[in-house]
């Protein structure tokens, strides 16, 4: 099974889990599994149309799967998709 | 061009340079010849600014707006408590000053701007971003394209780190891709992590800002392979590291002009589209408490904000506030309270769509305007 890894920021919508194995054949099926899981992760990683949004980055190992197959990059079991967010530092104030 | 020289103090300051093979004099004197800029002079900006500086940059700007706050010394370890409530540029240029008289300091006690940038920006080699949010990063990095700068980049979030070299000529005068092509776009507002979602372990800017520094030496001493087209990811919970490639995204537009970034953030947006709700001032909050007046105070912060600092209200954190209305009363006045108030308004605005209420007030500024207004035994975060 290959392995997803879930960065800080989006781990409260995974209860603080940090790496989930998936059984999905494709970068789409592991996310589809995923946020069919934790719903809530559903529209930080996705637009309505199902398209990865623009503030995240989906890679395959060392690939950013826009340079593989995009959504339909297939996965093995020694597969591991990093989910990369854009994040600017931990100031307390900026939006708040 | 006579070459650039060094008296007997600097040949033997950095002596431990001079002495490795690959570096000795020449990468001194490249160090010594470089202009870098250093934006943010925080917690990636105190380990970027002190070995910048040590190594014998010979020109540092420093662009900072801020003073230095009690709470910036979890991290940000060039400053110490009697500079508080210092200009942290000039603070910062107490201490380095006196670690390299060697060395031409410029400070800029200004926020970095779409007015200032370009003008700021073009009289360096280098340009590090150290800031700490979305507007400013596409501002460096939208004005170091425009200007041909390479951008070494880093970015905190409580235990993770990233680096990369942004917009990196090679040899061949091939410029690598920059944050546009990592990021687009920024998160919206609401989805990115508010203050109740924040933080940062104090070492991190530590370890991260210095393996920015390092980048800084080697893209202005030509040595070795900077991080181009490559981003560093570092997870100090599990001690996972990982460098994956950066390619350039053909979709991007050329950067043209700097634009307001605050707007294309979504921040100016956000503010105009919020309504306004029923507000209540600490002062009266404190009457109302004085005079035993029946009302309800909830706070929906999270359980670890509460343990900080409370007024002493029913805790419902902002995300199960829909789920517990039956808590809430309905006939009562009913004072709603965050960290400032802006979560407190929120929660306010899902009940009045949701169930119509009328009896909800916002506090206004929240508990950091208690604990400045009313009851200073309180702590602020």
């Amino acid at each position: 099974m290959a392995k997803l890894i879930i960065p800080t920021p989006l781990r409260k919508f995974t209860d603080n889990q940090g790496s989930f194995e998936t059984e999905g054949a494709t970068v789409q099926e592991a996310i589809e599994t995923l946020t069919e899981l934790f719903p809530d992760l559903k529209k930080h990683l996705l637009e309505a149309d199902g398209k990865i949004r623009s503030f995240v980055r989906i890679y395959v190992g060392d690939d950013d799967i826009k340079a593989l197959d995009h959504e339909k990059t297939s996965l093995n079991n020694d597969s591991v998709v990093s989910i990369i967010p854009a994040i600017a530092g931990g100031s307390a104030g900026e939006y708040e | 061009m006579s070459k650039t020289s060094f008296s007997k103090e600097e040949l033997e300051r950095y002596s431990r340079h001079l002495i490795i093979p690959e570096f000795n004099i020449e990468g001194q004197r490249k160090l010594k010849e470089a202009k870098v800029l250093v934006v943010g002079s925080g917690g990636l900006g105190a380990p970027l600014l002190q070995y910048l500086t040590a190594a014998g940059v010979g020109t540092i700007g420093i662009v900072d707006f801020d003073t230095v706050d009690d709470s910036n010394l979890q991290r940000q370890v060039l400053f110490s408590m009697d500079q508080i409530g210092k200009p942290k540029v000039n603070a910062a240029l107490q201490r380095l000053q006196g670690l390299n008289p060697y060395i031409t300091f410029k400070a800029y006690n200004t926020q970095l701007t779409s007015e200032n940038a370009l003008e700021i920006i073009k009289e360096y080699d280098v340009v590090a971003d150290g800031t700490d949010n979305f507007p400013t990063r596409y501002l460096v990095n939208d004005a170091c394209v425009i200007l041909n700068k390479p951008n070494v980049y880093a970015s905190i979030f409580r235990f993770e780190g990233q680096v990369s070299v942004f917009n990196y000529a090679d040899k061949e005068g091939n410029r690598g891709p920059n944050y546009r092509d990592l990021f687009p776009s920024p998160p919206p507002p609401g989805l990115v992590p508010s203050c109740a979602e924040g933080g940062v372990l104090g070492v991190l800017p530590g370890i991260i800002g210095s393996l920015q520094a390092s980048e800084v030496i080697k893209v202005v001493t030509g040595m070795g392979e900077p991080l181009s087209g490559r981003l560093f990811l570092f997870d100090a919970l599990t001690f996972e590291t990982r460098t994956v490639k950066l390619m350039k995204d053909e979709e991007q537009l050329p950067v043209k002009e700097l634009i307001d970034y605050e707007f294309f953030c979504g921040i100016k947006d956000q503010k105009v589209e919020e309504r306004k709700v029923k507000e209540i001032t600490v002062q009266q909050l404190q009457k109302l408490r004085n005079s035993h007046s029946e009302f309800q105070l909830i706070d929906v912060r999270e359980p670890y904000e509460y343990e900080i600092a409370e007024l002493g209200g029913e805790l419902i954190p902002l995300g199960t506030v829909m789920d517990n209305i039956d808590r809430i009363s309905k006939e009562k006045k009913v004072i709603l309270h965050c960290r400032s108030g802006i979560r407190s308004a929120t929660a306010i605005r899902q009940l009045e769509d949701a169930y119509n209420l009328r009896n909800l007030y916002n506090l206004k500024g929240g508990i950091l305007a208690y604990a400045d207004k009313v009851d200073k035994t309180l702590a602020k975060y």
